[in-house]
């Protein structure tokens, strides 16, 4: 009787998304459940593809922009800062030092924002409310700095080919280095609020393990990448701007659980404050635009381009046939690339696990499907 | 006429009394709840509906009312209709057992200010909170949907656990006591002067625990888990039915809390009533003794939810079948022989 009864059981098949609080946005997983541990899961994705990148096809090299503020809308200007970067790469312009200096500091803020709105929706998918609305508080300060800096607070739009649009307004520094001034104090409340919290280690520690090997062969990058104990940063295994300038660590953890890569991405915003102050001194007075033609037309030929962008390697590959529009532009996307590791770490987990491992790998799906 | 009064006039009054107690505080509760989370996480909570808001849960109470009742097509449907009502009701009952406070003389006529003194009071407190639980494991069952069914497998799991836990602690409070009656308990904390949760800590503590627990609360909110399973049990519910769900589960954060006053604090007694210079507090009515620890305990509530990350289902398991339950046996075995000893 038993035995029969027992071959009588099955595995559920359950859908989480694309209508769901915590897959951050439109993803879809497919799970194979045996109560309510995972035996098989497989992301879908699509839900949010708007074809970026053959609309590339059909824009100048300035028109595209403000749509790479749409491919990871949490950090818009690391999209941005790889774009320009790519082009530039292509043209072989030079820009001026001080349009360095200001776009780090802007691309760091939006790192510090990007951990922020990643920590804070961690917390809540974990179930501490309270830190969401935390961590939004302070990211509110750095979006009225971009506010300030350019007018727009989320789809910033904030650089251009060769250098900026306008230079820092009056007083942007003070407010600036007054931000930071109070930043790494609050990063201790939410550490006070989590790192220190029985609850929050047993949900985080040993779970969604993943190996330093498998990180690799898996294409894994940034936080995520880190968080295995890989210590890789293109910012200084391939600097790019100033950032062989400046001085900073690179956290990394040991066992790549969601609890170190918690820990890096915190460490990582404290690391971002070290740079912002240093950018903020070494700042040099001068020119904000590098010369360049007025209509841009690269020569023939391709590039690639990666950036360290707060949630991994961010590339831009273009292929140029000498017009005025790209011939063909690819981008490597690491929320895309970061997203093939979550079968792997979620098998074997519970349903509640599915949820931190996915907040811990830090996806928007704008950035997925593109 | 005389009998009347006593049997009919009163209990119906008393009735009335309660259940307008339960529902206006579980209105103000809602509303007192989200204006003290908004207050910890630095944002407003709902302000616009009346001076501070406060009529923000009438507000809503309107509009679940008069939403269109959704049934969805493959739920079985008389399970689904009966079980929020199996939870409210249930969370409702147990408020007849509760003394509000020590009797009163009104118009000569003496009242006590509870509805019942059954002698065997926590057995039917304990039995309809288990009752209650169906009202949870039906309601997700009968949805047919999975992430009920998940909520509902949750919590059957996690109420066997703790209700477990729960009355084991209780075991050791009834040592002293020597009644099931609720009343009782109360009198006996007063022979003894001293409040229960100073003779027994641990058994208070894991009441406690296992109270959050019992009633889905933060951080074993599990059953409806938000973030994981969307809303839970209650996922597929609308309207009037969900609001059923909700004001039983506020319903029983009151109740907890009026248990824990009751068992552990010594009911409508005075704090300290062994400290003879403290007598000028006897002045103070002894319902305003019982509610205002009640609220502490309701504030304390809040306060874990507005700080603490969620359990995950195993781990919750866990907490209970090896430390709680084992905590509350050792605690009876000593207790037990301390007792025996004292004799």
């Amino acid at each position: 009787m038993g035995k029969r009864y027992l071959e009588h059981t099955k595995e559920i098949i359950m859908n989480m998304g694309p209508q769901h609080p915590s897959t951050h946005g439109v993803l879809r997983i497919k799970l194979w459940l045996d109560g309510e541990t995972v035996v098989k899961s497989e992301p879908i994705i699509g839900y949010l593809h708007r074809g970026i990148e053959k609309l590339a096809e059909f824009r100048t090299y300035t028109q595209f922009m403000p749509i790479t503020d749409r491919l990871d809308y949490v950090s818009a200007a690391s999209n941005n800062l790889a774009w320009v970067q790519a082009v530039e790469k292509l043209m072989g312009i030079e820009v001026p030092r001080r349009a360095e200096f200001i776009r780090v500091i802007i691309t760091e803020l939006m790192r510090i924002a990007n951990h922020l709105v990643w920590l804070g929706t961690q917390a809540n998918d974990i179930g501490a409310v309270t830190v969401l609305l935390y961590c939004f508080r302070e990211r509110e300060e750095i979006l009225d700095i971009f506010e300030m800096f350019c007018g727009a607070r989320l789809t910033l739009n904030a650089f251009r080919i060769g250098g900026l649009a306008h230079d820092i307004p009056p007083g942007f520094k003070e407010r600036v280095k007054d931000f930071i001034e109070r930043f790494p104090k609050y990063i201790d409340d939410y550490e006070r609020l989590l790192s220190e919290n029985r609850i929050w280690l047993q949900r985080t520690k040993n779970v969604g393990i993943i190996s330093a090997e498998d990180a690799i062969d898996l294409g894994l990058s940034g936080p995520s990448l880190r968080g295995s104990g890989v210590k890789w940063d293109i910012r200084k295994s391939n600097p790019y701007s100033v950032y062989d300038e400046l001085e900073f660590d690179i956290p990394t953890g040991e066992i790549g659980d969601v609890y170190d890569r918690y820990k890096v991405r915190i460490e990582e915003m404290r690391q971002s404050v070290r740079i912002i102050k240093q950018a903020l001194e070494m700042m040099p007075e001068g020119e904000i635009r590098a010369k360049v033609p007025r209509i841009i037309k690269p020569p023939p030929g391709e590039v690639y381009h990666s950036i360290e962008a707060p949630k991994g390697e961010l590339g831009f590959y273009i292929v140029s046939d000498g017009s005025t529009m790209p011939y063909r532009v690819k981008i490597r996307a690491p929320s895309f690339v970061n997203l093939q590791s979550l079968s792997k770490m979620i098998e074997g987990h519970l349903v509640a696990d599915i949820v931190a491992i996915i907040g811990s790998i830090d996806i928007v799906l704008g950035e997925v499907d593109r | 006429m005389s009998i009347f009064i006593d049997f009919v006039l009163i209990p119906i009054i008393k009735i009335l009394v309660i259940v307008t107690f339960v529902f206006v505080s579980v209105l103000i509760l809602i509303w007192i709840e989200r204006r003290f989370q908004g207050f910890v996480q630095s944002r407003l909570g709902p302000n616009r509906v009346g001076p501070q808001g406060i009529l923000q849960s009438v507000a809503d109470a309107i509009k679940l009312l008069t939403k269109e009742d959704v049934i969805p097509n493959q739920v079985d449907r008389f399970i689904f209709n009966i079980s929020p009502i199996i939870a409210f009701v249930t969370a409702l009952v147990v408020f007849a057992l509760i003394p509000f406070g020590a009797e009163l003389n009104i118009f000569g006529r003496k009242i006590t200010l509870y509805l019942a003194d059954l002698n065997i009071g926590l057995l039917f407190i304990i039995g309809f909170n288990s009752i209650g639980v169906f009202g949870i494991i039906l309601g997700g069952w009968a949805a047919k949907s999975k992430y009920p069914l998940l909520g509902s497998l949750r919590s059957a799991s996690q109420m066997i656990s703790y209700e477990v836990a729960l009355i084991m602690s209780l075991v050791s409070v009834l040592f002293f006591s020597r009644s099931l009656s609720l009343v009782e308990i109360v009198k006996a904390q007063q022979e003894m002067k001293v409040w229960f949760a100073f003779i027994q800590p641990l058994a208070f503590f894991i009441f406690f625990i296992a109270g959050v627990a019992e009633s889905n609360r933060l951080p074993f909110d599990l059953p409806e888990a938000e973030s994981e399973l969307v809303g839970g049990f209650h996922t597929e519910y609308s309207g009037m039915k969900f609001a059923f769900y909700f004001v039983a589960e506020f319903a029983h954060v009151i109740f907890f809390s009026a248990l824990v006053t009751v068992l552990f604090f010594g009911g409508w007694l005075r704090p300290f009533p062994n400290v003879d210079w403290l007598n000028f507090l006897d002045y103070i009515p002894p319902v305003f003794w019982f509610l205002g620890k009640l609220a502490f305990f309701v504030f304390i509530f809040m306060w874990i939810r507005a700080t603490w990350p969620r359990y995950r289902y195993d781990q919750l398991e866990m907490i209970s079948w090896k430390w709680l339950i084992p905590l509350a046996l050792v605690n009876i075995f000593i207790t037990g022989l301390i007792v025996i000893l004292v004799k």
